[in-house]
């Protein structure tokens, strides 16, 4: 008996990997694994060398992928572990933007975790777990590999999530991301078992070639329809669409502020670009089922999302509300690649993608400054903490300032130019009411970012509580900032990488 | 930074001084913010340095500006976006030569002329961030650009009417803000379609206005939508009745500078925009969509004057009779006439001068008096008679009286719309009465009359005062009894504009 398991075993024949190719996993795997093992064994490190290597690592993640771009020349697009991950320029874009999110995003909880007396290696191990599930989902070419990806990286979010040992919201953010999440997976994985019951497949270029033709599936196959429903519903909750965005405003109040800034770059470009690449590959042929729900889910998320962020009091909440109507631009970017077969349509893509890259390092940035502000306890967050802030600290202010004139669109700062590549591509398969909605939208959440400029530019401060910003947290903001600037006044470089985005 | 381009066109240089026209105030706000608060002395230094270098040459540019031509001068153009066909072009025509002359000489009168209360280094920033804006928007030749500059302009207003404003000065700015920002939406989605549909008869994909305007030939019905999408905008900033209700509050609660500089040239930003991106690039539907807009101006010259005749407010009076004025613009703008439009560009500039003028001396008034209230104003005559007087002369130009420069503007707007939009001149001449109407009456009531207790100490005006209000004056009255100079560089271009338009017939 026994014998007959090890010949099977070594009659299995392993598809043949590329390591090289697969590196940027490697490398944050390698860097969660050190954190984790050695972390745990070895006596508690000096300050800031646990943010430190979860820098280096993300930063090897990063300059891997960069290189694997310029080898990947005019090379076709290929794919990796028999067919589980694809290797292309979108995978490599996305994946990169990960890495230097995760980067950015560890020098913000360096900052936090000194503060709160909390440092260890358990955060930075988790975070890395987190980027590794994100890579996995925007390279998954398999609808399975895409729900493992998934799966890492949601549990890690939810245990970031309730990882604050001192504040009780933590905790309770984490249970609730942690119950509506599961639905979410759960429905997500419905849709992945009913399109393999129409198509017989979970690789996404097989399942492309069964639904081409209608004889093999039907228009109506029931399978099919409740399958593409269901899987848009399980990312739209992991995106925050509305009307499946209830949670988010709860959680991104709850979780510590650094893991906020996390989950809206890292968790958004994964379940984006998953969205996107599963669309665009698994379900060309389909696009008139999807299309309209796509365009119903942006025009109810940029509108909704903007209003709803209006009336919000506390500083996270309302960030939580921006993120989600941003989440409506890059749906609008989707809605444009969907008109395949119009000679503009990969610019949907790209500029979909451009704009995640953009978001990732303001949404970094922002929640930065806000994790400074809310001080000790992580508890400061209410637009009155703001109030003065352009006294006590104008540099701060003038930093948040910038950052959150970048999201609101304003010229010569990232967030136009992310904001201009979407409208171009909506414009440029003539979805041009969706675009003026978008703009709309764009507007009226202007008026949110202007409550917190008016609160720290135009108001007195309510109290003497001084704002201290330790070096990490400065860095962080200020690479942010040059960021924005340089993107919003030359942005020659990221278009040009950007257009060559492809799967 | 750019890769280099230059353009030959009529008058070029090898200074490049559209660009620097730019550039000075930005350096300068740049160097404002770098300075420290402790040395005060240094922050005004380098604002009024860079603003007077800017306001100089503009002044050398329009020595320099020839007569007689119809073209882009001084063009410099570079390679900016050129992944979507994006550059950095400028240039200067009769159109918008004094637009940009007054913003260069404008804005060192308001920073030598008037000091904010507090906080001086900020207020300097964003005031030389506002020129930088406000040149880039009247110089720019690529639609991209142009929306740049035109965007741009919102934050440094907006910090000015917020933080050195009156009492409700949050809630004017932010309405001023979301106001044209959602003007601006339409207008954004405008230029991108512009672009992408012009794209059939340019070849490729580009923003630049010369090339679209000259090359591209839009369907009607594609052309007035494109149409619309950028009028929208520019209604919301001239402001055109329905869309003014944002300018009352902006321009009484901003500080007098700002109050200033959004009469004198923001509002330009708008009317200029109708003839610029709305007239020349798509002069069919310009046409077709005349007799709605000429009935807007109407109603706005009419509403303007009405309400300003109700006003308590002092300087809200002079902001209602901001929309009147710049109903007559828009009026001459649409009835597309050689001589209307000519007028109404030169209305653009006698606006700035005169309306501007008029908010330094409402903003002088509340120095002294604390109140805009016109009910507890009144024989200030009798104790400021030279006061009295610049108020006066400046009131005179604003009703538009013969000799001063209001007139001349306003006679050739009227006089060139007659022919081609008789009915609504016939009602605009009301407006024009209604302006002498509450223009005297508010001077009667606050300069007329014995002076109570609280008004008997009203101070004379200082010499700094006088000085920079005789440079208006001085404006004013050169303007009005000579206006061939001024007339012989904007006539051609006009001229030009009017041939494109009846050539796309």
């Amino acid at each position: 008996m026994m014998s007959r398991v090890m010949a099977a075993t070594s009659t299995f024949d392993g598809p043949a990997i590329q390591w090289f190719k697969i590196s940027p996993i490697l490398a944050l795997l390698g860097g969660a694994l050190l954190l984790i093992l050695v972390g745990s064994l070895t006596p508690q490190w000096r300050r800031g060398w646990y943010a430190t290597a979860s820098v280096i690592t993300a930063v090897t993640g990063a300059v891997l992928t960069g290189v694997l771009w310029n080898q990947m020349g005019d090379d076709k697009p290929s794919t990796l572990v028999g067919g589980a991950l694809a290797f292309d320029r979108f995978a490599l874009f996305a994946t990169f933007t990960i890495c230097v999110s995760v980067a950015h995003v560890s020098l913000v909880i360096n900052d936090y975790l000194t503060r709160e007396g909390e440092d260890g290696p358990e955060v930075y191990g988790l975070m890395l777990a987190a980027a590794i599930g994100g890579v996995v989902m925007v390279s998954a070419n398999d609808l399975l590999v895409l729900f493992l990806g998934l799966e890492t990286l949601s549990l890690s979010f939810y245990l970031l999530t309730a990882s604050s040992r001192s504040r009780t919201k933590s905790g309770e953010a984490g249970l609730k991301y942690f119950i509506l999440g599961g639905f979410a997976s759960a429905f997500l994985l419905y849709g992945v078992a009913l399109l393999f019951g129409a198509s017989g497949t979970t690789n996404l270029q097989s399942m492309a070639a069964v639904f081409a033709g209608e004889v093999t599936v039907s228009a109506n196959n029931g399978l099919l329809l409740a399958g593409i429903a269901l899987l848009l519903v399980g990312f739209a909750f992991k995106v925050s669409l509305v009307p499946f965005h209830v949670w988010t405003p709860d959680v991104y109040q709850g979780a510590p502020t650094p893991v906020t800034a996390l989950m809206g770059s890292v968790g958004k470009v994964a379940a984006f670009s998953a969205l996107i690449r599963v669309s665009m590959i698994a379900l060309p042929s389909r696009i008139d089922d999807w299309r309209p729900a796509i365009l119903v889910l942006a025009l109810l998320t940029l509108v909704i999302g903007s209003v709803l962020a209006v009336v919000q009091t506390d500083v996270k909440r309302m960030l939580a509300y921006s993120s989600i109507s941003h989440a409506g631009f890059i749906l609008v970017g989707l809605e444009a690649a969907s008109h395949i077969g119009h000679t503009d349509a990969h610019l949907g893509i790209s500029s979909a993608m451009g704009y995640l890259f953009i978001y990732s390092i303001l949404v970094i940035g922002t929640f930065a400054v806000v994790s400074v502000v809310a001080g000790q306890g992580d508890n400061a967050t209410t637009l009155d903490a703001f109030k003065g802030l352009g006294k006590k600290r104008p540099e701060l202010a003038l930093g948040m300032t910038v950052l959150l004139l970048a999201q609101a669109g304003v010229p010569l700062t990232s967030g136009f130019v992310a904001k201009f590549g979407i409208i171009r591509a909506a414009v440029s398969v003539e979805s041009y009411a969706l675009a003026v909605a978008a703009m709309l939208a764009a507007v009226i959440a202007a008026f949110l970012y202007l409550r917190i400029m008016v609160s720290m530019w135009l108001s007195d401060p309510t109290d003497d509580a001084s704002v201290s910003i330790s070096k990490s947290a400065g860095l962080a903001i200020t690479l942010a900032v040059a960021t924005t600037l340089v993107i919003g006044i030359l942005p020659g470089l990221l278009l040009e990488i950007s257009r060559t985005i492809s799967f | 930074m750019f890769a280099s381009a230059e353009i030959a066109g009529e008058a070029t240089t090898s200074f490049p001084i559209l660009t620097m026209l730019v550039l000075m105030p930005l350096l300068g706000a740049v160097l404002v913010s770098l300075l420290s608060k402790k040395h005060g002395e240094w922050v005004k230094l380098a604002a009024l340095v860079s603003s007077i270098a800017t306001g100089a040459m503009s002044v050398w540019m329009l020595i320099k500006f020839p007569t007689g031509t119809a073209g882009f001068e001084f063009v410099s153009k570079h390679a900016w976006i050129s992944e979507w066909g994006i550059s950095w072009h400028l240039g200067v025509d009769g159109i918008s030569l004094f637009m940009v002359v007054l913003t260069g000489v404008l804005f060192p009168l308001v920073i030598v002329g008037i000091d904010p209360h507090h906080d001086h280094k900020s207020y300097l920033a964003w005031m030389l961030l506002l020129e930088a804006g406000v040149m880039g928007s009247f110089l720019s030749l690529d639609l991209f650009l142009f929306f740049v500059f035109f965007e741009i302009v919102l934050v440094p207003m907006y910090f000015l009417i917020g933080g050195w404003g009156y009492e409700k000065r949050v809630y004017a700015a932010t309405k001023f803000f979301l106001y044209t920002m959602a003007g601006s939406a339409f207008m954004l989605v405008g230029i991108v379609a512009t672009a992408f549909l012009a794209r059939r008869d340019t070849g490729v994909l580009t923003f630049d206005l010369v090339e679209i305007a000259e090359k591209a030939n839009f369907a009607a019905g594609t052309g007035r939508w494109l149409f619309a999408a950028f009028m929208i905008a520019f209604a919301v900033k001239v402001p055109l009745f329905p869309l003014h209700t944002w300018l009352p509050d902006a321009h009484t609660q901003a500080p007098t500078g700002g109050s200033v500089i959004l009469a004198g040239v923001l509002l330009k930003m708008g009317t200029y925009g109708m003839l610029r991106f709305g007239v020349y690039l798509f002069p069919q539907a310009a046409i077709w969509a005349k007799p709605v807009l000429l009935t807007l101006a109407v109603i706005g010259i009419l509403y303007g004057a009405i309400a300003a005749t109700m006003q308590k407010d002092l300087k809200r009076l002079v902001a209602y009779s901001s929309v009147a004025h710049l109903g007559f613009i828009v009026l001459g703008t649409f009835a597309l006439t050689t001589q209307a439009i000519t007028g109404g560009v030169m209305q653009m500039v006698n606006h700035g001068v005169s309306t501007g003028a008029l908010f330094l001396l409402v903003g002088m008034i509340y120095e002294r008096r604390h109140t805009r209230q016109i009910s507890e104003l009144g024989g200030i005559q009798a104790v400021a008679p030279i006061f009295a007087g610049f108020f006066m002369v400046v009131m005179l130009s604003s009703i538009g009286l013969p000799g001063l420069n209001g007139f001349v503007g306003e006679f050739l707007v009227l006089i060139g719309s007659f022919a081609t939009a008789r009915w609504w001149v016939v009602v605009a001449t009301v407006g024009v009465i209604l302006a002498a109407l509450y223009l005297l009456w508010a001077y009667q009531r606050v300069f007329h009359g014995e002076p109570n207790e609280d008004n008997k100490s009203f101070p004379e005006i200082t010499l700094r005062e006088g000085l920079l209000l005789s440079v208006f004056v001085a404006a004013i009255v050169f303007a009005g009894v000579y206006p061939k100079p001024m007339l012989d560089r904007i006539e051609p271009s006009v001229k030009a504009l009017i041939e494109h338009v009846e050539a796309s017939k």
